[in-house]
């Protein structure tokens, strides 16, 4: 329990693949224009991250060293056709809002970092419990910046169609400002969001040496 | 393919289409190697090089896998055929272009990992793209690639010493750099020729 508690810290603060390590940068950019394509778009990763996660981690002591990241890659590739085609037969309205990206999950960087940094080197429930983790945190980044771009750009708050099931969502405003939902406003929300994730890190790091100032 | 349709074809995909600013494909490396023009020129060159490779050998997997009937491994044979590229001119360029593969380093390797490739890939079977269209899609994609990162490095090096506030340092201000470049392709989004 207490691990899953860690890797969940690790995965939404101080690991966040997003805001701290700055990986993802296409999906992160491309699937946050409403609130239910990007929590598709995490809740897709996230189950191929964890699935991907726990067979690196099951072949760790067999794949040989210098094939593996081709090894990874292709393990990766099997979980995203396995998740593109489910989400084909049951859930083809977000198959359709998704497109291009649903396969590109495969070149995600997140997926293959953490296959060679954590699950090729940990035994098979750390890298289940770190794929969880880091599939949260990229999900939860992922919702705030698809927040601002639906309140900004849509004048809404949860519209669209999530995993099927259609949503009126909250009229905020009626006038929005439609640049925010198209891209330049992507790269605008991503920027103001990692300043902001920037902001408060320097910030606490320097309330931490304050106080370590403080006690001596 | 009259001179017109490959002029129309250029146009959309270099600018009224870039695939960076108004698709979001390849929006890793257009972040990540755009510190310095020369490199970013260098990335831009490989990347295009690569796409249209890489355009070329999945139209031939595409017809493979489609009279074998298994459309399915799609994605697993394009990876691969991508890997292997990439491998391959990693090699060529250390032999033939050492002072371009040092500068490179590190992100040579991780255009594997460019959604701009894989997905000029998976772009050419939706359209349904014949060899010779496929081939120079992939290519002035990879141009349009190739512009946008060399448009934003211009930028990056001019700001680099600029004042701004400290939490706003490196990547967001890479980012709303990248916006106002985003906004002015923007005008011209939507035009049809």
């Amino acid at each position: 329990m207490s691990k899953l508690l860690n890797g969940l810290k690790r995965g939404i603060i101080t690991e966040n693949p997003i805001l701290v390590l700055v990986l993802g940068m296409c999906p992160t950019l491309a699937t946050t224009s409403s609130m239910a394509t990007a929590v598709g778009m995490g809740v897709a990763a996230t189950i191929v991250l964890i699935c991907s996660n726990i067979f690196v981690s099951l072949l760790r002591k067999i794949i040989p060293d210098k094939v593996r990241i081709a090894a990874y890659i292709v393990v990766i590739a099997t979980f995203v056709t396995i998740v593109e085609m489910a989400l084909h037969a049951f859930v083809p309205s977000l198959y359709d809002a998704l497109g291009l990206f649903l396969p590109l999950i495969v070149v995600n960087c997140i997926i293959l970092g953490r296959a060679e940094a954590y699950a090729s080197k940990n035994n098979v429930l750390d890298s289940a419990i770190d794929g969880l983790s880091m599939g949260i945190g990229f999900t939860f980044s992922l919702l705030i910046v698809a927040t601002i771009r639906e309140l900004l750009g849509g004048g809404t708050l949860f519209a669209g169609s999530w995993f099927g099931i259609e949503s009126e969502g909250i009229t905020v405003f009626s006038k929005p400002a439609l640049m925010m939902s198209l891209v330049p406003g992507g790269f605008l929300t991503l920027g103001f969001v990692l300043g902001m994730a920037q902001f408060l890190r320097t910030r606490s790091a320097k309330k931490k040496e304050e106080k370590e100032a403080d006690s001596q | 393919m009259s001179i017109f349709e490959i002029f129309v074809l250029a146009f959309t995909a270099i600018i009224a289409e870039n695939f960076v600013l108004s698709q979001f494909l390849g929006c890793c490396p257009f972040l990540g190697v755009s510190k310095k023009v020369e490199t970013a020129n260098g990335m831009g060159m490989a990347v295009t090089f690569v796409m249209a490779l890489a355009s070329l050998f999945t139209y031939f997997g595409q017809q493979l896998l489609v009279k074998i009937n298994a459309e399915y491994l799609q994605t697993i044979l394009f990876i691969l055929i991508i890997a292997a590229l990439v491998q391959f001119v990693e090699m060529f360029l250390q032999k033939m272009v050492p002072a371009l593969y040092e500068s490179l380093g590190i992100y040579l390797p991780l255009i594997t990992t460019n959604c701009a490739v894989l997905g000029v890939a998976i772009l050419n079977v939706q359209k349904e793209s014949g060899l010779f269209e496929s081939v120079l899609y992939g290519a002035f994609s990879g141009v349009g690639f190739w512009l946008a990162i060399v448009l934003l490095a211009g930028v990056r090096e001019r700001i680099d010493t600029n004042d701004c506030p400290a939490c706003y340092k490196g990547f967001p201000l890479t980012l709303t750099a990248a916006a106002l470049i985003a906004l002015a392709f923007s005008g011209l989004s939507g035009i049809k020729l």
